[in-house]
């Protein structure tokens, strides 16, 4: 019995110090990718080409998605608007829900199981394959040469890919509910314009989704580097990319929301 | 005067961790120009030395000089520096599969120089034309054989002409043409390139016929050592095993296990 409380507590001690360990060598990790990003920007090039397996392949999901979104919103939100005879702040309805909230965090969860699983099965599949350790012998760092430029590339789409989702959301919201529900344009249009703040909404929007670029592609660098070399190790790395990144998001979210449009930012 | 070798290693140690030491006390010396082979059974270490050679591990004892360093005590800046003077063939080529061929080959030159394109271009011909693959150039690495793909690799290996080759085990897995042509090429561009190759390796044919030393690892040990010549002629039980492939001697065909009664009277517990 003591022996086995023992074994226990032995074992949730090593537990939490692996867990510990391992989140001292992501953090560490991510010092190193901001260390060596000078290649990521001096030769654009590489991070552009990420840019365009990261954002623009990413972007049939995304603007599929917003356009979805804005149009249960439009029906959704007119259906209880209309009950207090506001059916004409629709467009402040839809506008404020996208840009502060839905479009970023929509948006990254997109993001995170789109780019993000594509970038740690990449770069883990690379390490399975020895493509790093090459890399390594030929004296090219892979932070620099490999994990940097994706990194850049992911905190550069996310905010695009946002603000591109909100667009597509608006313009949803708009087919349903001036074209179809009929609404009407002028009110939809003027409210909105009327009612959404550059700097507390759209602006705190945008750094919603640098944050979650920013978390959901440090994750996805980190588990892909530090996969195991195995096919159920890469397989176990693009998962944890998925879970964590869309439970990181959804925790920023809340603590920045709290920092944001709360207190003396509330409007 | 006796001229430097191109790596000394002296009572090198090494382990994972320390209750399992991989190595124990190796010592070997590898002479400029010639083709040194690293032989033994599947984890017996071999491939452990060749990473210490290359810097990827730190021995836990004794010294390691590769090119006149001491790479134990190089920053990772000096390693970087090491191996720009090194090339390595891994064992299954890993060529970069997002890139052609010629983007392989073409990669450390891009890295590491500031050569124009024309140069590069006729640099990556002149590697892939030694190797036989100019006609692959533009082919992605998925579109060759494992046998193109060692060449490829070799070619991208040898990009800067290095003066230390390391190939780990260049053989496995390649049909008996692809492994004629590369255990010709491994000896064709050590001596034509002026370099040094260190080839570890459990094919005892191939490897006796092209390289001019041969140290036996066994259990992180050297157990033999001498010219492909003299091992084939050796009384020693550990290396007339390998060399025979006999597959009971000292290193035995059971792996340690309690007795085979006491298992056949235990209670099944994964059954």
């Amino acid at each position: 019995m003591l022996a086995g409380l023992r074994q226990g507590l032995a074992d949730l001690g090593s537990g939490a110090t692996a867990k510990l360990l391992r989140l001292g060598f992501a953090a560490r990790f991510f010092v190193a990718i901001l260390l060596h990003s000078g290649t990521a920007f001096r030769r654009f090039g590489l991070t552009i080409r990420e840019i365009y397996f990261a954002g623009v392949l990413s972007m049939v999901i995304i603007l599929v998605s917003g356009l979805f979104v804005g149009m249960v919103l439009g029906l959704q939100g007119f259906e209880t608007l209309q009950r207090y005879g506001s059916g004409d702040a629709l467009g402040v309805l839809v506008a404020l829900s996208l840009v502060r909230e839905l479009g970023p965090v929509i948006a990254g969860l997109l993001f995170a199981s789109r780019a993000g699983s594509a970038i740690t099965a990449e770069i883990g599949l690379m390490k399975a394959t020895e493509q790093i350790a090459a890399m390594e012998m030929m004296a090219v760092d892979p932070i620099a040469r490999v994990v940097a430029p994706r990194f850049w590339a992911g905190v550069i789409s996310m905010p695009l890919l946002a603000a591109l989702f909100s667009a597509l959301g608006i313009f949803g919201g708009y087919l349903v509910g001036v074209k179809l529900i009929g609404v009407d344009e002028g009110a939809f249009w003027s409210q909105m314009q009327a009612s959404v703040d550059v700097r507390n909404d759209i602006l705190n929007g945008v750094i919603k989704s640098l944050v979650f670029g920013v978390a959901v592609t440090w994750i996805a660098v980190f588990e892909g580097y530090d996969a195991p070399p195995t096919a159920e190790g890469v397989s176990g790395a693009t998962t944890r990319t998925v879970v964590t990144s869309s439970l990181a998001i959804l925790a920023l979210d809340f603590v920045l929301t709290a920092l944001m449009f709360t207190g003396g930012n509330a409007k | 005067m006796a001229t430097a070798p191109i790596v000394e290693i002296d009572k090198v140690s090494f382990g994972y961790d320390p209750a399992h030491p991989v190595l124990h006390g190796v010592s070997l010396r590898i002479e400029p120009g010639s083709v040194v082979g690293i032989m033994g059974q599947s984890g017996c270490g071999k491939t452990t030395l060749l990473r210490i050679i290359a810097g990827w591990l730190k021995a836990s004892a004794g010294n390691t000089r590769v090119l006149g360093e001491s790479v134990r005590d190089l920053d990772s800046d000096g390693i970087y520096a090491l191996r720009r003077k090194m090339g390595m063939l891994f064992q299954f080529g890993a060529l970069f599969t997002d890139m052609t061929v010629f983007d392989n080959v073409a990669f450390q030159m891009r890295e590491h120089t500031d050569l124009p394109p024309d140069l590069v271009h006729d640099l990556v011909m002149m590697k892939l034309e030694a190797v036989g693959l100019r006609g692959v150039a533009q082919r992605m690495p998925s579109e060759l054989s494992g046998g193109m793909a060692r060449r490829v690799a070799l070619a991208r290996a040898v990009a800067l002409d290095p003066r230390l080759m390391l190939y780990d085990e260049p053989f496995t897995g390649l049909d008996p043409i692809s492994l004629g042509v590369i255990a010709r090429l491994i000896r064709t561009l050590n001596d034509s390139l002026g370099q040094t190759s260190i080839v570890v390796s459990h094919d005892v044919e191939e490897c006796f016929g092209i390289v001019d030393y041969v140290y036996f690892v066994s259990a992180g040990r050297i157990v033999a050592e001498g010219t492909p010549d003299e091992l084939r002629r050796s009384a020693e039980p550990f290396v007339s095993q390998f060399v025979l492939g006999e597959p009971d001697g000292p290193i035995p065909f059971h792996y340690p296990a309690p007795t085979y009664e006491a298992d056949l009277a235990a209670p099944a517990k994964n059954a």
